[in-house]
């Protein structure tokens, strides 16, 4: 288990702006010239180490222990990360005030990894996670309103109110959602990885696919068939473990014999990556994507991360595990903390921007959520039967097969 | 950052796998459904125009309903997989004798032939299939496209799932029908429900999972079941079970083509034993559409897969005793032809449903279920049940077990004490 650092150890920085002793490069002396009262855009990049980041199973090589990242990208981070807590810290306010009803997972403590693996993807890369899905939703193109009107049961949801929290779907983004059953993403993510090895352009890396789970489903037998079908036909396929270290409210030591997840493909390589540090993710994660595009089979990523939540919102979180756990690591590794040192430590901005930044994303969240409750509930005509099969004739309108039985069965059509 | 030399190695390896037998399809997974698009609009699946399949106003007779009760009739404006008309099996052109698993290896080819994203793959199918179902196929059309996979029942399943839902087809079989409960979580809770709860922005329509079922005389506890029932109650997805080799593969090809994903279940024992003139052309069944073998006037009797020869055995033997039978075959079982059936039972006014699998729960029991609420008046007899025991079946009991012709013929005889 690894301890964050408490800053991240800044190698050097460069920003033409603001250091007067090295000589500025072409393009910003250029750029200085020419626009003298504009602040310098993307020169504004800094060099962080990831050392003590990762842990390695059956590789020879292993992630970068630096990551070079712009100003404009680590905000964007941060703002993600931000917005995604922000989010879940009012699900649990609506949930508790009976807005939302029903199952609902919170992610708040393992923001990092869903932004990091979204940064280091493409949109055409494809990505099946569990019921814990409301960030990896926002990060694969949604949005706060479209989330938490699908949470309210509104019809204007990503899922049109049918899905609830376990169920958020993005076919633009190549995100398969979220699945209620424990574990049985994997097949269907390894159905992915196939489909992305099957269309791949010979010589050019292949598309991969990620499926995420927790360490509760990693005993899940489905899990190892999908990973012995991959190994064996080398596909594109990504086993990430998010271990906040409790299956529901089992914790690690006692729901799992054995608890090095990433070695856990036995032959399949396997790495170990610092779940709570956005950087080294998405560092991480790049070193995956290549390796696994390549060809060269699957691999197993453990995401040592933490939640905050229980398990959900009928489970406190504190029945099985000390306050004075869920306290220090909330004032040692918090994900979102560390951002906002990193971004102070880097000189990419100070506190007082933090502060706007943060207001900012709370006033929006706010508004969308007040939006999200303006919504409508779906109607029973045309919702309730609505998709249970394709509509007639291969067109997409929707349409009741006629061999669904209606509430009064005699207007069922053709019985 | 440099790769391990294995990596490099494997990069130039994998560009070889896999035969893909056209060279001006594009490989983007983004266009994915653009090639698909387009093969079906050049197969002409485009449903039919012939009024005769949009004839489906309600009975008139609806006056039970209460007047609060809001119409939703308008929204039935569409025959259920209106994919191809009934076959008209005279303009199809040259036949071959074919047994039942030719006509399936036939459709499976036909289908692969058509669409460039299919897949075909299970245990042991790399060879031919223990029952020879997918032979040829390999040498066909490449390894890529049809491959063994290890002895993972639900790996299977949910690969097939996620293959079709990135918008390719997947034929998986599943080896015998008695090994399907580990795939079942996939099927009723992935399978079903992927466009439903997508909102229909992902559907895995694409899938179609082929199995061996019942009994064969030597199968025993784990090679006879018939799992028909279990599938049939989950909605979401469709149950087909053909009778012969020449519906086999009409239905096989519907189903392929289906925008849902399919359970196709196949009577093992009719794989051999079962020959008859299979058009060479490539055709489709409609799904969700019974049909009926024999016109009569005294009894319907209904039944699925392998049980129709018994039953036709047994019609014979009643028609020795003046008792005419109407022989309907469901062909599907979800979604299953109720109004042919209700229309058969309104002429005849009795009715036998026959089975392999065991009578509780059976399958048999939706159809009873459905036809006494709505023919009750039209009924003049008890409606008869004839199926398998509640009991798991060893080879020893097999002969007894089975709902075989006397049986039939017994339940037929018993309809017929009512009428005078």
């Amino acid at each position: 288990m690894f301890a964050s650092k408490a800053a991240s150890m800044l190698l050097r920085r460069s920003a033409a702006s603001a250091v007067s002793s090295s000589a500025p490069t072409g393009a910003a002396a250029a750029l200085r010239n020419g626009m003298a009262n504009m602040r310098l855009m993307s020169s504004d990049v800094a060099t962080f180490d990831l050392t003590g980041s990762f842990e390695t199973h059956h590789l020879d090589t292993q992630p970068n222990n630096t990551i070079e990242m712009s100003k404009e990208e680590l905000l964007s981070h941060f703002e993600l990360m931000y917005t995604m807590r922000r989010m879940e810290i009012t699900c649990d306010n609506e949930y508790k005030s009976r807005a939302i009803r029903g199952f609902c997972h919170l992610y708040d403590g393992q923001e990092a990894v869903a932004t990091g693996i979204n940064a280091s993807f493409e949109t055409a890369d494809s990505w099946i996670t569990s019921y814990r899905c409301h960030c990896t939703a926002l990060a694969r193109g949604g949005s706060v309103e479209s989330i938490l009107a699908e949470l309210f049961g509104n019809v204007d949801g990503q899922t049109k109110g049918k899905g609830g929290s376990m169920h958020f779907y993005n076919k633009a983004h190549n995100f398969f959602g979220g699945q209620g059953i424990v574990g049985a993403q994997v097949p269907v993510g390894l159905g992915f990885a196939f489909a992305n090895h099957y269309n791949a352009k010979p010589g050019s890396p292949m598309q991969v696919a990620i499926a995420c789970y927790g360490d509760g489903a990693a005993n899940q037998g489905q899990i190892w068939e999908s990973a012995n079908m991959a190994s064996l036909w080398n596909l594109p396929m990504i086993f990430c473990i998010e271990n906040n270290h409790y299956g529901m409210g089992t914790s690690m030591d006692r729901h799992s014999s054995h608890s090095d997840y990433y070695k856990m493909g036995n032959h399949i390589p396997g790495v170990r990556i610092d779940g709570m540090n956005v950087l080294a993710v998405k560092e991480g994660m790049r070193f995956v994507k290549e390796y696994v595009g390549s060809g060269a089979g699957p691999m197993y990523v453990e995401m040592m991360t933490y939640r905050y939540h229980g398990h959900s919102m009928s489970d406190p979180g504190t029945t099985y595990r000390n306050r004075e756990e869920i306290a220090l690591t909330r004032s040692t590794r918090d994900p979102l903390e560390f951002v906002k040192r990193t971004l102070i430590d880097a000189g990419f901005a100070d506190a007082e921007q933090i502060k706007e930044t943060e207001k900012r994303i709370r006033k929006d969240v706010a508004a969308q959520v007040k939006k999200a409750k303006a919504s409508s509930k779906p109607t029973i005509e045309p919702h309730l039967f609505e998709y249970v099969y394709s509509s007639g004739g291969g067109k997409e309108q929707n349409e009741f097969p006629p061999h669904i039985r209606m509430p009064d069965f005699s207007k069922s059509k053709n019985y | 950052m440099a790769m391990s030399t294995k990596a490099i190695a494997a990069t130039r390896q994998y560009s070889r796998i896999g035969a893909h037998s056209s060279s001006t399809i594009k490989y983007d997974t983004r266009s994915f459904s653009a090639i698909i698009l387009q093969q079906q609009t050049k197969n002409n699946l485009d449903p039919p125009s012939s009024s005769s399949k949009n004839n489906l106003d309600p009975p008139s007779s609806s006056s039970s309903s209460s007047s609060s009760y809001v119409d939703h009739s308008h929204l039935y404006n569409n025959t259920y997989h209106p994919q191809a008309p009934e076959p008209n099996y005279t303009d199809l052109g040259p036949t071959t004798k074919l047994n039942l698993f030719t006509a399936i290896n036939s459709a499976m080819q036909t289908a692969m032939k058509t669409d460039p994203t299919a897949i075909m793959f299970g245990e042991d199918v790399a060879f031919g299939g223990v029952f020879r179902c997918s032979q040829d196929l390999r040498e066909e059309f490449g390894e890529g496209r049809v491959f063994n996979t290890p002895l993972s029942e639900n790996g299977i399943a949910g690969m097939a799932i996620g293959y079709a839902s990135a918008g390719g087809t997947a034929i998986g079989e599943i080896q015998f029908g008695d090994y399907i409960f580990p795939a079942f979580d996939q099927i009723v809770n992935e399978m079903a429900k992927f466009r439903f709860r997508s909102g229909n922005q992902w559907n895995c329509g694409g899938v179609t999972l082929r199995t061996p079922v019942g009994a064969v005389g030597h199968g025993a506890l784990y090679h006879s079941q018939s799992p028909e029932a279990y599938l049939a109650h989950t909605p979401g997805i469709v149950v087909v079970m053909p009778r012969g080799p020449r519906c086999a593969k009409g239905l096989l090809l519907s189903s392929i083509r289906s925008k849902d994903p399919v359970v196709f279940l196949e009577p093992k024992i009719l794989y051999r034993s079962a020959v008859e003139e299979v058009p060479d052309a490539d055709y489709q069944i409609p799904l969700g559409k019974a049909e009926i073998l024999r016109p009569g006037t005294d009894v319907t009797i209904v039944g699925w897969g392998t049980q129709l020869r018994t039953l036709q055995i047994a019609a014979d033997l009643a028609a020795k005793e003046g008792v005419s039978c109407e022989i309907i075959d469901l062909r599907t079982l979800l979604p299953w032809d109720a109004e042919c059936i209700i229309e058969s039972v309104k002429k005849t006014g009795k009715l036998v449903v026959s089975h392999e699998a065991p009578l509780t729960c059976g399958f048999g029991a939706e159809v009873v279920a459905t036809l006494q609420a709505e023919c009750f008046f039209h009924l003049e007899a008890p409606i008869q049940r004839v199926c398998g025991y509640d009991t798991p079946f060893g080879l020893v009991f097999e002969k007894h077990y089975l709902p075989d012709e006397k049986k039939n013929l017994d339940a037929i005889r018993r309809v017929m004490e009512f009428s005078l």
